[in-house]
This record gives structure tokens, C-alpha cells and sequence, in this order.
């Protein structure tokens, strides 16, 4: 089976949740949108305080060419722009609306039927993904409308669907594939279409033999799309290693893109998306949620409006455990630690995760030993250790020559090291600074 | 709200690996070879690696009390497993004061002096043995035979493998008659240091490490490989005056020090093709000073000398970065 080639590490899987079938959450009495739920410029709001809106309706429009719409995902009035804690932690500019009813915008197509085919051309599709509000669901939030017209030197062969899921405890995908099978296959299409290609792979995880069956059988009689499985290994749904798993070849460092050896990665949430947005008209305003966490009385897969509460998420899976240490959007390797649970359900929230405070707090840091498995762990071939040693002594010089700007922010270094060092936390810092050095010496040149 | 949250960056969970888990098993896989080292010297052996292990936990534990008054770090079992390196590169008739002397120059100069565990550039049992070699050169070099369960400093001592492969290299070819069988160099039943005769304690030691995944391959297989490579070689060109490549795989200090010693984390490089390198180092170096030096045992010392290259090997030797090929 199929894999990355370089370092990862195999965390506790805890897929509490892999047969809890998807529930619809009721809706929230006010829902709150931040303006910056993806990579790029913040949206611009279109609607004002008193404007009544309908489920679908648009109310910020992108801010720049890599930016995105942000539809209401509730009827209602517009109660107030203002600003909310997000799950950066910091205080960003928000519309608030207030529930009333539950009316849709009339050109979305409600039914429950399957829609095979579009006669919508490519421009017509990417223009229908970009109003749609369409980013990567699989947290990074990228704009999916941007990622499908890749710079047109390079030339893309291969379409790859990331349904790995490597993060410990999300079922949200696994789920989704199970209930949503038909809609992803024709989601690919659609895509494979904007792309002009004909060649896509499901990257699944072995971890979900019954989503890889059924994908299987599924496209069984459809050409061109293939299903698979993949060795379990954590970070795999990495771009990059996603990419070397299934076709062997590696990205160059940054600033290259997927695109330079051929591929679009896409999330298969996305996926679900575009067919949603092509074939049903309607914007990304809802997403499926994992609620989950050891102590948690009940664990659960949600289909959530955004902009609903973290609260009512919590409330729905038995309320927050009393041994809660840690309330995370997201997985425990890459996802964001929340302040509180007043944080509204965004485009990236593929998880809420409540880690028991045994668990969360970390251990006091020791010397770094030089046991090297950092070295061993990570999946860029990095050295960890001396990047947060240079780190540490402000040597930017030698983490920029030692390829700090490739690390990938996936956490293998610090979740393997026996001393318990912060070795992320030190690179994040560099990366930062070295990001900035390189920025500043190219605006010079 | 009622809970207080903690509020830190990813990644949020850990594997659960610890300095003190490795150290443990360390020791654990250390207990075969000193199971041997009883079998064979008897309560010699006992003596001299309990007068070691106390020894090295009171200097760590005075150093860092009193004269840094800092937290003590016996805990971790880093001076344990010292003390127990230390004792197994020692004749199980070593008089008690030199094991302290010894204790105290590898935990005092080989490791505290450093700042502790982690910045010790070199092995401190390493540091204490050699230096004891130097400063007792008799007493370090004449080691009881074994099947001597009640003696301690009365023990006999006789030629030692390591001393005949010397005899005979140098041209005394008589002295191969006395070389001891493949088997019992292989089970122990030979004169050494107390820690190092049984080849097969030591090698179940080094299953136990890779089980437990406290190290990889690369080290010792590299020094194994080079030592057969280049004894073989030897033996190949004129095999009246080299011994069979076995002879030196199972003899003198090498599986304990390509095992225990060379695969010290703090003192060995970071890097897969680092550890190689260091690897043939180690073996090449061995090699040299068993044939043509005047210890008929190099061990020590090239474990030792490349301590000191491991910065340089970690700056030359980096890993392969995803991508780097296609660049």
C-alpha cells in the first residue's frame, strides 16, 4: 500500500465517532459570521444593520482576487456588524443576524434528488465555485476557486481527492463519503471537467474499509476516477504528501506549488461543495462538524449551519465534560485551541475536540537530549531541534539555509519528543521571521 | 464558563515518549550482559557495578544539590545508566577506590561540567574509563578469567582474547593455540572487562533497544560491518597473522561499545546518514588501534574521537528535505 516516503509519526487514531451517522443540528438564535474564514483579504460585508436576509443570501463579497464570498446560512435581520473572538483568538470584524424562521433563497434546489449533469462550461462553473464562497474545507481555507486555475505553464494530469482524514479523532469526511457517495463522484467530474483532464485518485486512509469499498463500487463503471487506499500515517493529508503517496512525486520547496509536478489536491468536503453549489446553486453555508473528545457523553456527526455557536454544538453532545482541559477547532495535531465556546462554526471548522486536562496540559520542557527523533519524525526531512535552537539564539540565517520555510506546521516533531520541548512553537516563531527576511529582500530586488 | 481552559498551539497531543522511558529500557536491555558478567565473575562483577552505579548517583546528586542547587536530576537515569556503562568497561577486580575515582571524572568533567544530560559533548562513562585506563594502566589492563564466583580482588587473571589476537598479529603465531573457541567467545566464558565478554547478552540487549525503537540500526550495524569488512580483508590477505573476522566481532569491548556506548543520544550525530559515517569511523578507527597501536584494544578511544567529529558530521550530514531532489 501506498505512502509518503519521509519521517511521520502514527498517533492514538480515536475515531470515536466513524459510525455515528450525520445529524442535523437545529438552528442557532443568532448566527455570527466572521469576515475572514479563508486564506487572503477579509471579505467586504453587502448587507447593513436591519437588512433582512434569506438562507443563501450573500452578505460579504470578496475582498481581493484571493478572497471569498460569505453567505448567510439563516433567515433573519442583521443585527449588527461587529467584532468576535475567532479561533485565531484574536478580535475580527463579524456580521450578526438574527434568526427568524427558516427561508431559503429560491433558486437553491432543495430536493433531495441526485443532479447528474450540467451543461454549465468551465467559466461558468469556476464563476458558480467562486460565488459559492467555496474554500478548502479541510482547514487550511484556501479559496477553491483560485486552486482550480492553476498558473498556466504548468501542465496537470492527475486530480487527487484528499479523503485521508489523518487527523486522530475527525470523522466528518469518513462520514461524509459513506452518506454522500453519488454527490462526491459527481463533484470530481465537475472538476475534472474545470481542470480538462481525466485522470482523478481518492486518497483514502486504510483506517475506512467501508468507505473504500463503496467508493469503489461506485466508480467501479466510471472511467477515469480511481479509489486509493493508503497506508495509515500521520501527516498523509498533507498536500505534499498526499501528492508523493499517491503519484511518487515531490513538490519543491516553497514557492512551488502542486501544480509544478501536475496536481490539484482538493478535500473531499470541498468536493461535496462544488457538486452542491454546481448542480444544486447553493453556497457553502453549511458543513459537517465532528463533536468529539474522550469524556465526551455524546460523541457525534453534525451537519451545522455557520455561524452557529460552539456552544450549541457542545450542548447537543451532552455538554462540556467536567474534566474539559482544552476546547480545540480542529484536530489535536493541527487545530486551534478556542478561547471559550462562544465561537462561531466557520468554513474550517472540520472538528471540535475537547481534550481532558490531564491530557492538555503540557509537561515541563527538559534539555533536548539529541535522541534525534525529531529528525526520524518529521516529514519534510527537516531537523526540528536545530531549527528551535536557532531559533532560540535568533539565528535566522541558519534556519532559512536549514529549510525552515518548507516545514509544514504539522506537529510530528513536538507530539515524538521525550524532553516535551516546544519545538513548534520555536520554528512557527522563525518561519515567521524568516517569511518576513525573504518578503523584505524580494521587494528590494 | 466554569472550566478554565489551556490555551497553547498544536499539536495538542503527545506520544507519550519520555527521557526516563528510554532510559529504562536502556537499563533493561543492559541487565542480559550483567546476568553474564555474574555467571561468569561472580560476585566480582556485582561489587564493582554496584560500587559504580552508587557512585555516579552521589556525584550527580552532590553536583547538582549542592554546588548548583538546582532540582536533582537523578530521576531521569541517565547517572544510572553511567554508572553501569562505566562498571562494564572495568576488570571485575578493580579495587573500590579507582571505581570511584572513576565515577567521579565521568559524572563530575565527562558530564556536569558539560551543564548535565544533553551537553556532554563526550560518552562520560567513556571519559572515566579512559581515564582510569591511563592513570591504573595495570590494574585496567589485567582482567580476572572467568568461572571465579567468590573472588573479588584475590581473582585470577589471565590473557585475554584482545591480548592474543595482539600476540599473534605481532608475529608470535604460537599464541593462536590458545585462542579460546568461537562458541565460548560468542557465550562469554572468556577473560574482559565485566560487561563486555557475553556476545550474546549484548546482542539481546540491542534487540531490546531497536524492539523499543530507543535506537536504529545504523550504528552498531555500520560498526559491525566495517570491523568484519576490514579484519576480513586482513584475514583474507594473510590469515597465519589476522584472525578470522569473528574473533574480532566477538571479542574485546566491541559489541558493548557499538551497542551501548557509540549509540549514546547525546554524543552520536542526529542524522541517519550521519550515524553511518560515524559508524565507519568508530570501526575503521578500532581496527587501526587494535592491529597497529599500542592498546590492544581501541574501543574507547575511537568511540571517543568521533564524540568530537559528531558536530562536524552533524553539519555535513543533513537529512534528505522533501522535494531536494527535484529542485
Amino acid at each position: 500500500m501506498n505512502t509518503f516516503k519521509i519521517g511521520g509519526v502514527h498517533p492514538e487514531p480515536n475515531k470515536l465517532t466513524a459510525d455515528r451517522k450525520i445529524e442535523t443540528l437545529a438552528l442557532p438564535q443568532q448566527a455570527v459570521f466572521p469576515l475572514s474564514q479563508h486564506i487572503g483579504a477579509p471579505a467586504v460585508p453587502c448587507v447593513q444593520k436591519g437588512d433582512t436576509v434569506r438562507v443563501g443570501t450573500r452578505i460579504a463579497e470578496p475582498g481581493g482576487f484571493m478572497s471569498a464570498s460569505i453567505h448567510s446560512s439563516v433567515s433573519g435581520k442583521v443585527a449588527k456588524i461587529d467584532t468576535v473572538v475567532d479561533a485565531s483568538g484574536l478580535r475580527k470584524p463579524a456580521i450578526f443576524i438574527d434568526v427568524e424562521g427558516d427561508e431559503w433563497e429560491p433558486s437553491i434546489d432543495r430536493s433531495e434528488k441526485l443532479v447528474l449533469q450540467s451543461t454549465k462550461s468551465r467559466e461558468e462553473i469556476i464563476e458558480c465555485i467562486k460565488n459559492a464562497g467555496i474554500v478548502g474545507m479541510g482547514g487550511a481555507c484556501f479559496p477553491t476557486h483560485v486552486k482550480l486555475c492553476p498558473p498556466k505553464e504548468c501542465t496537470i494530469d492527475t486530480l487527487i481527492i484528499n479523503a485521508v482524514e489523518c487527523e486522530p479523532y475527525l470523522t466528518a469526511d469518513h462520514r461524509l463519503m459513506l452518506e454522500h457517495p453519488d454527490e462526491i463522484i459527481i463533484g470530481i467530474k465537475v472538476i475534472l471537467k474545470v481542470l480538462g483532464i481525466d485522470r482523478a485518485v481518492i486518497g483514502v486512509e486504510a483506517n475506512k474499509p467501508d468507505a473504500i469499498e463503496l467508493l469503489k463500487s461506485k466508480t467501479s463503471m466510471v472511467s477515469g476516477i480511481e479509489v486509493m487506499p493508503l497506508q495509515m500515517k500521520y501527516p498523509q493529508g498533507g498536500e505534499k504528501q498526499l501528492i508523493e503517496a499517491v503519484t511518487g512525486r515531490q513538490v519543491p520547496p516553497p514557492p512551488a506549488l502542486p501544480a509544478n509536478v501536475g496536481c490539484v489536491v482538493q478535500n473531499v468536503g470541498t468536493v461535496f461543495a462544488i457538486y452542491e453549489a454546481v448542480m444544486k446553486n447553493k453556497p457553502l453555508f453549511e458543513r459537517i462538524v465532528t463533536v468529539t473528545g474522550k469524556s465526551v457523553k455524546n460523541p457525534c456527526n453534525l451537519r451545522v449551519r455557520m455561524g452557529t455557536p460552539v456552544s450549541q454544538l457542545l450542548e447537543y453532545a451532552g455538554g462540556m465534560p467536567a474534566d474539559t482541559g482544552k476546547l480545540i477547532s480542529g484536530g489535536p495535531m493541527m487545530g486551534r485551541p478556542l478561547l471559550d465556546e462562544t465561537a462561531p462554526v466557520v468554513k474550517g471548522t472540520s472538528g471540535i475536540l475537547l481534550i481532558p486536562e490531564k491530557e492538555a496540559a503540557r509537561r515541563e520542557e527538559r534539555n533536548c537530549i539529541r535522541c534525534a527523533k525529531c529528525v526520524q519524525a518529521c516529514p519534510m526531512g527537516l531537523e526540528p531541534y536545530l531549527l528551535a535552537t536557532a531559533s532560540e539564539s535568533q539565528d535566522w540565517e541558519c534556519a532559512e539555509e536549514n529549510w525552515i520555510m518548507s516545514c509544514i506546521e504539522c506537529g510530528c516533531c513536538q507530539s515524538t519528543c521525550p524532553s516535551r520541548r516546544p519545538l513548534l512553537d520555536w520554528v512557527r516563531l522563525a518561519k515567521n521571521r524568516v517569511g518576513g527576511i525573504i518578503r523584505a529582500r524580494n521587494a528590494k530586488k | 464558563m466554569a472550566q478554565k481552559l489551556y490555551i497553547t498551539t498544536s499539536p495538542h497531543v503527545h506520544c507519550g515518549d519520555t527521557i526516563e522511558r528510554n532510559m529504562r529500557w536502556v537499563i533493561v536491555a543492559l541487565m542480559p550482559a550483567l546476568i553474564a558478567s555474574f555467571i561468569y565473575f561472580g560476585v566480582g562483577s556485582l561489587i564493582v557495578t554496584a560500587t559504580s552505579v552508587a557512585s555516579c548517583l552521589f556525584f550527580e546528586w552532590f553536583i547538582t544539590r549542592v554546588f548548583l542547587k538546582k532540582p536533582s536530576t537523578l530521576a531521569d537515569g541517565s547517572a544510572i545508566i553511567t554508572g553501569i556503562l562505566l562498571a562494564f568497561n572495568l576488570p571485575s577486580n578493580l579495587p573500590l577506590y579507582m571505581i570511584v575515582v572513576g565515577a567521579l571524572v565521568a559524572i563530575g568533567i565527562g558530564k556536569m561540567a558539560f551543564g548535565g544530560l544533553g551537553n556532554n559533548p563526550f560518552n562520560p562513562a567513556l571519559v572515566g574509563r579512559v581515564f582510569l585506563l591511563i592513570s591504573f594502566p595495570a590494574r585496567m589492563t589485567s582482567w580476572p578469567v572467568p568461572h571465579q564466583m567468590t573472588a573479588y580482588a584475590d581473582a585470577v587473571t589471565g590473557a585475554t582474547p584482545m591480548n592474543l589476537i595482539g600476540q599473534i598479529a605481532g608475529g608470535n603465531t604460537a599464541a593462536a593455540d590458545q585462542l579460546p573457541a568461537l562458541k565460548d567467545l560468542f557465550l562469554g566464558n572468556i577473560g574482559g572487562c565485566l560487561g563486555e565478554v557475553s556476545a550474546l547478552a549484548l546482542l539481546i540487549g540491542l534487540v531490546i533497544l531497536l524492539w523499543r525503537r530507543v535506537i536504529t540500526w545504523h550504528i552498531p550495524v555500520t560498526i559491525f560491518a566495517t570491523v568484519a569488512v576490514l579484519t576480513g580483508l586482513m584475514w583474507l590477505i594473510n590469515p597465519v597473522l589476522y584472525v578470522n573476522p569473528l574473533y574480532h566481532l566477538c571479542s574485546g569491548g566491541l559489541m558493548l561499545g557499538a551497542i551501548f556506548m557509540a549509540t549514546d543520544y547525546v554524543t552520536s550525530p542526529m542524522t541517519p546518514k550521519g550515524m553511518v559515517w560515524y559508524g565507519i569511523g568508530i570501526g575503521f578507527l578500532t581496527v587501526v588501534i587494535r592491529y597497529f597501536g599500542s592498546y590492544p584494544e581501541g574501543m574507547s578511544f575511537a568511540i571517543l574521537l568521533m564524540n568530537a567529529v559528531t558536530p562536524l558530521i552533524n553539519n555535513w550530514c543533513k537529512p534528505k528535505r522533501f522535494g531536494e531532489a527535484v529542485k
